[in-house]
C-alpha cells in the first residue's frame, strides 16, 4: 500500500531528504518532550528559550526552502525574499495586534497603541477583519502571493531576467522598507507590531503555546519540503531546470516561460509569508528592520553555502548559518559581518555547490577510491 | 501532419516576402521572399552576416520584422505570434551553438521536448504513456543515443549534442523543422550520418537547413538557397547557383 503512495514515490530517491524528514520528524517529538517532560535541571532538559531558537531557525528553514524553489530550479535569483516574509510576518503581527484588546497601554478596546498614539479614531480599513484568525491566515498567504504575482507577472512578461531582476526585487523591499517605517502607513512605524500577549486565546509567552508554536513550525516545514519536492521532481520542475539552463530553449520547445515563473514564483512567495507568519509569534516582533535588503541577501547566503538546487541544502544552511549567527553575535559581536561576508566568498570560489555538495564529493571521491580498488584487484586476477 | 496538410490543400509550408528588418540602421534582411512548399528540403546558404540567422529568428517569432509577410500554411501570420505558441503551431527550431538542457538527462530532454501538453498543470501531473515511451526509445535509437539515454546531458561530445538537439526537434513532431549549422564541430562521419538522418526526417516534414559546410550540402541532394546581405541572390541546384557568377563573387569575395 505504502509503495504506491505518492509521498513513498518522492521520497525515494531522495536520500538525504529522507534523512531531513526524519531528523525534523524526531526533533518534532524529542525536543517538546525534553522540554515538557524532563524535569527542569535535568541533563536532558530543553529550556523553553532554545525551543524558540529552534522554531525561529526552522522559520528561517522555510524561508531558505522557498527561495532555492526559484533561484535553484528556475535560475531567479531573488534579492528581495525577506518583503514577502515579512509581510506574512505583519499579516500574522496584525492578528496578534488585535488579540491585546483593551489590554494595552492606553487601554483602548478599538485600536492599538500606536494609533491611538497618533491620534487617530477609528481602525483604517485594511486592518478590518484581522480579528479573526482564519482571515489573518488567508491574508498571511494572500498579500504576499499577490504581490509576487503583479510584480512576477509585469516582470515576467517583460522578459526581464538576470541580475536586472535581482536588483529589481532588491528595490522591492526597500521600497517597502520606506513605506513600513512611515507612521501613516499604519504598521506601527519604526516600532513595528509588539508587545502580543496571546494567540487563539493561548498565552503568547507561556511554554506550551511556545511548544505548539515550535511543532507547527516543523510539520509546515515538513509539508513544505514534501511540496517542493513533489514540483522538482515533476514535469514541471525539469521544465524549470529547462528555464534556468537555457530559457530560450525552453520558449522554442513550445513551454510558456512566463506561465512557469509566476507560478513557482508565487508559491515561493506564499511560503516566504508563511515561514514570516510563524517567526512573529516566536521572536514577539515584526518591523520594517526586516525588509532591509540586508536580509534579503543574508537569505541568499544560507541557500549558496548549504547547496542551491537541492531543497535540502537550503534548510541545512538556514541552519548552519543561524546557528553560527546566534553563536558568533553572542561572543563575537563585532566580526559578524565579516564573517558573514567571509561566508559568502567561501560559498562561491570554494563551495560552489554549498556544504551538502562538499558532503557528496567526499562521498563521491571514496566510492570511487574503493571502485578503483577492487578494479586493480580484479585486473590482478 | 500528413493529415493536417491534405486538410488545407497548402500550396507553401513557409512564404515569406518582402521582409525587412533593420538593427540600428544596419539592414540585416533586405526585401527577403521565400517559398517553401510542403514536404520539401531546402538548403540556405549564405556567408557570414547574410541574415540566415535572422531570418530564422523572423520565422520563429524571436524577432519581429519592420515589414513584411510571414507566413505559415497559408493562412497563419506568424508576425502575430511569440515563440511558443510559433513552437505549438508546428515550426521547431535547432540552434546554431548546440543548446540542451546540460543539467537533464538525455531521456529527460526528449521527455521535455515530445509532443503533448504545455500547460503548468498539465506538466505538475504528467506521466508518460507506454506509448510516449517507446516513442523516445525509438528516437533515442535514431540519433544513436540509446546506450547513454540515462547521462546527463553535459557529459555528451559536441556532435552528440547536436544529435540530442535534432532527436528533440523530431520529438516535438513540427511541420517545419529549421536546423541551423547542424553540421558544426562535427567529424566527416558524423557530417555524412547527419545529412542522411535530415533527409530521412524529410520524408515527411518539410526541413530548412542552414549551412556553411559544401559538402554537406551536396550531401543533402536539395534545393539550395543563396542568401547575401539579407535577400535572396540565387536559387536551384547546387550546381545551378554554383555556376552563377554572382554567387561565386559573393563566395570567394572578389
Amino acid at each position: 500500500m505504502f509503495k504506491h503512495s505518492v509521498l513513498f514515490q518522492l521520497i525515494q530517491n531522495d536520500k538525504a531528504g529522507r534523512w531531513l524528514l526524519a531528523l525534523l520528524v524526531v526533533m518534532g517529538v524529542v525536543v517538546p518532550f525534553c522540554n515538557m517532560v524532563i524535569p527542569e535541571g535535568s541533563f536532558l532538559h530543553i529550556p523553553t528559550y532554545v525551543v524558540t531558537l529552534l522554531g525561529k531557525y526552522l522559520c528561517f528553514a522555510l524561508l531558505a526552502l522557498a527561495l532555492d524553489l526559484v533561484w535553484g530550479y528556475c535560475g531567479i535569483l531573488s534579492l528581495g525574499h525577506g518583503a514577502f516574509f515579512a509581510l506574512g510576518g505583519y499579516a500574522m503581527g496584525m492578528y496578534l495586534m488585535r488579540q491585546i484588546g483593551d489590554r494595552g497601554m492606553y487601554g483602548n478596546p478599538d485600536l492599538p497603541d500606536f494609533m491611538v498614539f497618533l491620534n487617530w479614531d477609528s481602525l483604517p480599513w485594511y486592518w478590518l477583519g484581522f480579528d479573526n484568525f482564519g482571515f489573518a491566515m488567508l491574508m498571511v498567504m494572500l498579500v504576499p502571493g499577490l504581490l509576487a504575482f503583479l510584480f512576477g507577472w509585469l516582470a515576467f512578461r517583460s522578459r526581464v531576467t538576470g541580475v536586472y531582476l535581482s536588483i529589481i526585487t532588491q528595490a522591492l523591499t526597500y521600497a517597502l522598507m520606506q513605506a513600513f517605517f512611515l507612521n501613516d502607513f499604519g504598521f506601527g512605524g519604526n516600532n513595528g507590531l509588539t508587545d502580543f500577549k496571546d494567540i487563539l486565546g493561548f498565552d503568547i509567552q507561556a511554554d506550551g503555546t511556545r511548544v505548539s508554536l515550535f511543532i507547527a513550525t516543523v510539520l509546515v516545514l515538513i509539508g513544505a519540503y514534501v511540496l517542493c519536492r513533489f514540483i522538482t521532481v515533476s514535469k514541471f520542475g525539469r521544465v524549470l531546470v529547462a528555464i534556468r539552463d537555457s530559457e530560450s530553449r525552453a520558449r522554442f520547445l513550445g513551454y510558456r516561460v512566463e506561465h512557469y515563473k509566476l507560478l513557482v514564483w508565487v508559491l515561493s512567495a506564499v511560503l516566504a509569508g508563511i515561514a514570516g507568519a510563524l517567526f512573529v509569534p516566536q521572536v514577539g516582533i515584526i518591523n520594517p528592520g526586516q525588509l532591509h535588503p540586508i536580509n534579503s541577501i543574508e537569505i541568499v547566503i544560507w541557500v549558496a553555502l548549504g547547496g542551491r538546487g537541492t531543497l535540502y541544502g537550503a534548510i541545512v544552511g538556514a541552519v548552519v548559518v543561524n546557528y553560527a549567527k546566534t553563536y558568533f553575535t553572542g561572543a563575537f559581536p563585532e566580526i559578524w559581518l565579516f564573517l558573514l561576508g567571509g561566508l559568502f566568498v567561501l560559498s562561491t570560489t570554494v563551495l560552489p555547490k554549498g556544504l551538502v555538495g562538499l558532503v557528496a564529493d567526499i562521498k563521491q571521491r571514496r566510492l570511487e577510491k574503493r571502485m578503483t580498488g577492487t578494479g586493480t584487484e580484479e585486473a590482478k586476477a | 501532419m500528413t493529415t493536417a496538410l491534405s486538410q488545407h490543400k497548402v500550396e507553401s509550408i513557409l512564404y515569406l516576402n518582402g521582409v525587412n528588418k533593420s538593427f540600428d540602421g544596419f539592414k540585416a534582411i533586405n526585401n527577403l521572399a521565400l517559398d517553401i512548399a510542403p514536404g520539401e528540403l531546402r538548403a540556405i546558404i549564405g556567408p557570414n552576416g547574410a541574415g540566415k540567422s535572422t531570418m530564422m529568428d523572423i520565422i520563429t517569432g524571436k524577432t519581429k520584422p519592420d515589414s513584411g509577410e510571414v507566413r505559415f500554411k497559408d493562412y497563419i501570420d506568424l508576425t502575430k505570434h511569440d515563440e511558443a505558441d510559433i513552437a505549438n503551431l508546428g515550426i521547431g527550431r535547432k540552434f546554431q551553438k548546440p543548446t540542451v538542457i546540460e543539467s537533464l538527462t538525455i531521456w529527460q530532454n526528449l521527455d521535455l521536448a515530445l509532443a503533448g501538453g504545455r500547460g503548468i498543470w498539465q506538466a505538475m501531473f504528467a506521466t508518460l504513456s507506454g506509448e510516449q515511451k517507446a516513442r523516445i526509445e525509438q528516437v533515442l535509437d535514431m540519433i544513436g543515443l540509446y546506450e547513454k539515454r540515462a547521462e546527463l546531458a553535459v557529459n555528451l561530445s559536441h556532435g552528440q549534442k547536436q544529435w540530442l538537439e535534432i532527436g528533440m526537434l523530431f520529438i516535438q513532431e513540427p511541420e517545419v523543422l529549421l536546423v541551423d549549422e547542424p553540421a558544426g564541430g562535427m567529424t566527416d562521419v558524423e557530417t555524412m550520418e547527419t545529412a542522411r538522418l535530415l533527409k530521412d526526417i524529410s520524408q515527411n516534414h518539410s526541413v530548412i537547413v542552414v549551412e556553411h559546410d559544401m559538402e554537406f550540402v551536396r550531401a543533402l541532394e536539395s534545393k539550395v538557397t543563396v542568401l547575401h546581405e539579407g535577400s535572396v541572390i540565387a536559387e536551384g541546384s547546387l550546381d545551378q547557383v554554383s555556376a552563377q557568377e554572382r554567387v561565386i563573387e559573393v563566395y570567394l569575395g572578389r
